[in-house]
This record gives structure tokens, C-alpha cells and sequence, in this order.
């Protein structure tokens, strides 16, 4: 049983060792520099840990905090045939490289008419539920999944976690590698050998043909145990997928799914408006309305900044029982049938 | 890694081929003036800025750099394009949208790049090239084979956050990076004495922990005797530099621009004594390097060169509508997958 943070440093300690043109670049990646400490941090959520020892100041490269300029060097490191690895701590500093990251890591290839390959990968954390306060607990993963150009990842487990950026790392591509916050202590079983996930492919973490249930991070976690007690308590069975790459979007088994239950019920922690749940839905609605029994139920958080006070952000968070409770008012909403 | 030692000594001005230096001034000056007569006829599409009047310093900066090295343009790269030997009916053909344009016809004038030259592009954002330049300076670097980067920014780009970041990225990871500030005097309308808080942009700059020197654009020998100096620095030294060239943009923000914040006496004036290429012409002529019909012939040449790829360009087809949909990623597909046999607009275009 590994975590998701041992596996992330696992990775990134094999895939330095076997290919030199990987860098790493962020802030406190190393820590110390300049002192008898250098190198002792690791990282804010210590996936560098033993790289700078390892690999040296050339390749993990501590930068000053000014995200625009460390993003833009890894644009321009990539195009010029390095790997970076980018340590961005907090996906709500997406904000102050979106430059980087709209205009110029998603465009570069196609406006230079494939001329450069851009092979990089930003780490960086999403979600709420730790306390951190508006500015450190968003899921702005909409923001990104909505640029051609770019790969949107999200591993919810440590089995996910190593396929997908070995397979990320690898990828010519650039990459935003997301992790849930909440979830980086989380133990799962993990092969010991190497392996790639490839992006496109969701994940069935349940089989059934009652219901189809999407959910992402933390939430697909809820959803797990939701669907556990549903299926004990109630016999009810359900596909619970995890798209696991939000681009390239795995609508394909989301609809093969729905084929067969009609019902489909999204999960996502994003705000409700422009999110990846509504992009699911809007596929399915367009592509697989015949096969719906019930109008498609998305759980998301609300129309509000993420708050500190721990009474009302567990207000906002979508629980367990309430993904429970939309499966069961899925089941019992006949509404569509008349469609049938 | 270490740097190998350069065995290319900065030039001196008897070393300088001032007629070749005059045709490769003259290339771009044409160039660009075949633009605005082309983009006020209506027939080149989008928004074209010109480097009238800056000519000399691309020439001057590129004179000092080779194969090892990149360079990173913005918005007014025409002529960093030209200088840096960027093939020129292929120029022609992406400021016309042609398929057979440097970035088949994806860029535009705003985005010409050309990877085999290490142009990693020209970049519409201002100031954007400054952190791209870094990276490549890490990537030189790693090489360790002496090659350095050079990022073209403006007046205006140096008030950008993004570009104060970078000069002290630069600093901080000591990278060979040359940050060459062509200060035109305008970023868009607003001249550079009201937005530009410090005396100078170099003393600014020099504020970072970077070498940092000043110099009139307008005078070939000196531009190319200081960024001989400065490139050759940042190459032998590994170290960050900076360098504020002193130019007039001899047009408006872009071809169209009525300027109507700027006085037509300062551009006459301007125009009349700070034109890099009439300064230039004059020079070959006093120091008897060439005489006015050896210049008159160099012209000519340009002139029916530069004419003949526009025409060459003009007669290449646009691209074809499948291009709309390749060179968004290297590898695979990104967007939604859709279900088979109900995909709509993924790699086809809905009629």
C-alpha cells in the first residue's frame, strides 16, 4: 500500500533516472538553496524529496515565486527539447500564468504549424476541504479542460496516480497534472513495476446497471463509498466511472453506460456553472438523449467562493449522503420515460 | 556542464561588410514597405506591425549569432525574421495565410517562427517572450556548447510584470539570456517617456544584477558594435544582460494607425535624421566603400528580390480546410471522445 504523494516521488525518481532532458522547476522544489539545508524541503507537499540530492541544481531548479516567468521558461525549455517537470503547489495560482498557460503552452504548436513539441507537466493541487480558504481551494480545472492544446489529468488514487504521469512525463504533450488535496495520505495497492494509464480512458470503479455515476477526485472517493452502501443497503448497482482525463474526455464509456442504466448522475467539485460536469452532461443530452429515462442530475458545489469557516465549507462540499440521495431520486424520477 | 570557450572575437568595425550590411537593412526596409503598400490595398488579412526604421538592430543582433542560439520575436518581428535568415516567400506566404507559409499559414504576422533557426516565434502577447527566452537559456545551457538566447521586446514590454520576473529568473539561475529592449519611443500610443517610470529602461533593468548598456539603434556600427560586445558577454560569461537600443518607429502602432497623437514634425524629423538606413548609405559613402551606383544596384537587387517572393507567395493556395484540425497536440487527441458513430465536429468540419 502506497500513497499518493510516495507515488508521485517514486515516479518522478525513475523517469529523472531514466531521461536526462527531464527538469524540474517551482518553487522550494529543492528549499534551502545557499544554505547547509539546500535541498531539504522537497517540495511544499514533498514530491521532490531526494531529487535535488540526486539529480543536482541543473535539474531540479528552485525558482523565486513569480509563476509567470518560471511557467513561460518551462514553454520555452520544452520547445527547445527538455522535459520540465513544473511544480505549481496551489491550482489557484493557475491565475497569475493563465498567459503562460492559454496563450502560449496551449498555442505554440499549432500556431507555429507543429513546428515545436511542447513535453512538459504542471503538478498541481485542487479541491477543498482543508480549511485553506478561498485562494487555495478551488478546482479550476474547467479553465484548462476548455483549451485545445492542452492534456487535462486527475489521478484520485495512488494506482492512478503512477500510470498516469509516468504516462504524462512521457507524453510529448503539455500536461496539467491535478491531485485533490485531500487525498494525497491515501493508501491504495500499487504494482511495484512501471506502467503507463493512457489518457482517454475512464475508469469503472463499480459495475451495474441501475445507474451511471460520473465523479472526479475527492469526489469520485465519496462516490465509491456512496455506491458501496447503496449496493449493500439497498441493491442497488451502479457504474461508477472516473474519466481520470478530463482532455482528452472519455464521453465514449461515459454513453456505453448510459446506454444501458439511462440515468446518469455527475459529481464534480468545480463551481456549477462552465464546469466539467455540465460538459459531460451537454455531450450525453446531445449525443444519447433517446436513451435517458430521467433528465442527467449533477451534484456540484455552489455558486460561491469556496469558504474558510469550517461550518460552512462543509456546507458547500457535496457529501456521501447527498450523492446517495440524488441516486435515489435518479431511480425514482420517471419523467423521461414518456421519451421512451 | 561547462561552457566552451568562444574562439569568435567581437569584430571589429574594418571586419564590418558595410554593403551587405546596407543590403540586409535594405531587405527589411523593403520588405516593409511592400507590406503597408499590400496591407492598404486590402490584400494582406489581419493586423500587421512594421519595423520601419528599426532595421539596423535586428541586422546588428543576428550578425552575432549563430546555429547554437534562439531567438524570441513579438508583435513587430518582421524584420527579426529577415535578419535571422528566415526564408522569404515562406515569410510571405504566413503573413498571406498560405499553406506554404513558415507556420502553413497558422501564425500570421504576429506569429512567425522557424524551429530549424532556433526562431522559437514572434508572440502577440507583449512581454511573453521574455520568460520563453529563459527557458531556452536553460536549455542552451544544459547543451553546453556557448549558445545563448535572445528575446526582442519593446518599450512598451518593459513595464510587463512578466518581464521584471524574468530578469530576475535570469539573475537568480545565471542564464545566458540577452534582453534587448528596441525602444521605439511608443508602446501603442503612449510614448515611452510618460510610461516608462525609470530614466531608462537599461538603468532600470541594470537594478536586477544584470549588465546593462544603452546605444542608438539608428547607427549600424554602433548597434552592431555593441551588441557584438554584449552577446558576446552573455556567451563567454553564462550570465544574463541587458541592452536598451534607441530607435524612432518610423509608422504607427500598426499599418493603418492615424496617429493622431503624434506630431508629423517629430516623424519628419525623425525620419530625416535617424534613419538607420540613410545613416548607413551616407557612411558607405564617406568612408568610399562603395559608390552611389554600387548602392543604387544593391536596391535593385532587393527590390526585384523582395518583390518577386511576394508574387511567388501570392501564388501558393491557402490551406486546406483538414489543417483547421492538425497540430493541436503531438500525440493523440484531447476534447471529448464522443460515442462512435455520433462524433460531430472533431476532425471534420460541419457543414
Amino acid at each position: 500500500m502506497k500513497s499518493i504523494r510516495e507515488v508521485i516521488n517514486e515516479v518522478l525518481h525513475a523517469e529523472m533516472a531514466r531521461d536526462e532532458a527531464i527538469v524540474v522547476l517551482g518553487e522550494d522544489v529543492a528549499g534551502g538553496m545557499t544554505t547547509e539545508g539546500a535541498g531539504g524541503f522537497g517540495g511544499a507537499f514533498g514530491f521532490y524529496s531526494g531529487l535535488y540530492e540526486r539529480f543536482g541544481s541543473e535539474r531540479v531548479i528552485d525558482c523565486p515565486i513569480s509563476e509567470a516567468s518560471f511557467v513561460g521558461a518551462a514553454v520555452g525549455a520544452a520547445m527547445t527539447g527538455l522535459r520540465p517537470v513544473i511544480d505549481l503547489q496551489f491550482f489557484d495560482f493557475m491565475t497569475v500564468c493563465y498567459d503562460q498557460l492559454a496563450n502560449q503552452m496551449a498555442k505554440l504548436r499549432y500556431m507555429t504549424g507543429g513546428q515545436f513539441k511542447l513535453p512538459l507537466v504542471m503538478i498541481s493541487l485542487v479541491g477543498a476541504g482543508l480549511r485553506a480558504g478561498a485562494q487555495h481551494s478551488q478546482s479550476l480545472h474547467p479553465p484548462v479542460v476548455a483549451l485545445p492544446g492542452l492534456k487535462v489529468v486527475t489521478a484520485a488514487d495512488a494506482y492512478d496516480a503512477k500510470g498516469l504521469l509516468s504516462a504524462a512525463i512521457r507524453d510529448d504533450d503539455p500536461v496539467i497534472f491535478l491531485l485533490h488535496k485531500t487525498l494525497l495520505e491515501e493508501k491504495a495497492e500499487v504494482p511495484e513495476e512501471d506502467y503507463q494509464i493512457p489518457f482517454g480512458e475512464a475508469r469503472f470503479l463499480a459495475e451495474g446497471d441501475d445507474v451511471t455515476v460520473v465523479a472526479t477526485l475527492a469526489m469520485r472517493r465519496k462516490a465509491e463509498a456512496a455506491c458501496a452502501r447503496l449496493a449493500a443497503e439497498a441493491g442497488i448497482a451502479a457504474d461508477l466511472i472516473d474519466p481520470r482525463t478530463l482532455s482528452p474526455l472519455d464521453v465514449e464509456a461515459i454513453a456505453e453506460s448510459v446506454e444501458v442504466t439511462g440515468r446518469l448522475l455527475i459529481v464534480d467539485e468545480s463551481t456549477p456553472c462552465c464546469g466539467i460536469a455540465q460538459e459531460i452532461a451537454s455531450a450525453v443530452a446531445q449525443h444519447c438523449f433517446e436513451w435517458l429515462r430521467a433528465p442527467i442530475r449533477v451534484l456540484s458545489t455552489p455558486f460561491t467562493p469556496v469558504p474558510f469557516s469550517p461550518a460552512l465549507e462543509d456546507l458547500y462540499l457535496p457529501t456521501e449522503r447527498q450523492i446517495e440521495n440524488s441516486v435515489r431520486a435518479l431511480l425514482a424520477d420517471e419523467s423521461a420515460s414518456v421519451l421512451r | 556542464m561547462s561552457l566552451q570557450a568562444s574562439n569568435r572575437p567581437t569584430e571589429s568595425e574594418a571586419q564590418v561588410d558595410l554593403l551587405e550590411s546596407f543590403r540586409a537593412l535594405y531587405r527589411i526596409r523593403h520588405f516593409e514597405r511592400l507590406v503597408k503598400r499590400e496591407f492598404e490595398q486590402g490584400n494582406i488579412p489581419g493586423f500587421t506591425h512594421l519595423y520601419l526604421g528599426q532595421e539596423a538592430v535586428a541586422v546588428a543582433a543576428c550578425a552575432h549569432l549563430d546555429e547554437r542560439d534562439y531567438l524570441v520575436s513579438n508583435h513587430r518581428g518582421h524584420g527579426h525574421a529577415l535578419a535571422r535568415g528566415c526564408d522569404l516567400v515562406a515569410i510571405f506566404a504566413e503573413i498571406l495565410g498560405r499553406a506554404g507559409g513558415l507556420c502553413k499559414g497558422k501564425g500570421g504576422s504576429m506569429h512567425l517562427a522557424d524551429a530549424v533557426r532556433g526562431f522559437l516565434g514572434c508572440n502577440g502577447i507583449v512581454g511573453a517572450g521574455a520568460p520563453l527566452a529563459v527557458g531556452a537559456a536553460l536549455t542552451a545551457k544544459r547543451r553546453g556548447e556557448g549558445g545563448v538566447s535572445v528575446a526582442f521586446l519593446g518599450d512598451g514590454a518593459s513595464n510587463e510584470g512578466v518581464v521584471f520576473e524574468s530578469l530576475n529568473l535570469a539573475v537568480v539561475l545565471r542564464l545566458p539570456v540577452v534582453f534587448l529592449f528596441e525602444n521605439n519611443q511608443y508602446g501603442e500610443a503612449t510614448p515611452a517617456r510618460y510610461a516608462v517610470g525609470a530614466e531608462s529602461i537599461a538603468e532600470r533593468a541594470a537594478g536586477f544584477g544584470l549588465k546593462a548598456t544603452r546605444f542608438d539603434g539608428t547607427d549600424y556600427l554602433t548597434a552592431h558594435a555593441t551588441l557584438g560586445e554584449i552577446i558576446h558577454y552573455v556567451r563567454e560569461s553564462g550570465a544574463p544582460a541587458c541592452v536598451e537600443a534607441d530607435v524612432v518607429r518610423f509608422e504607427g502602432h500598426y499599418v493603418g494607425d492615424s496617429q493622431r497623437y503624434r506630431s508629423k514634425r517629430d516623424v519628419a524629423a525623425a525620419q530625416a535624421e535617424r534613419d538607420p538606413v540613410a545613416r548607413l548609405e551616407q557612411l558607405i559613402l564617406e568612408r568610399g566603400v562603395g559608390e552611389a551606383d554600387a548602392l543604387a544596384a544593391v536596391r535593385a537587387a532587393v527590390e526585384k528580390e523582395v518583390e518577386g517572393a511576394y508574387l511567388t507567395a501570392r501564388r501558393q493556395p491557402f490551406p486546406e480546410p483538414a489543417e483547421l484540425f492538425r497540430d493541436i497536440y503531438a500525440t493523440d487527441v484531447g476534447g471529448p471522445i464522443l460515442p462512435r458513430g455520433r462524433s460531430l465536429g472533431q476532425g471534420e468540419v460541419v457543414p
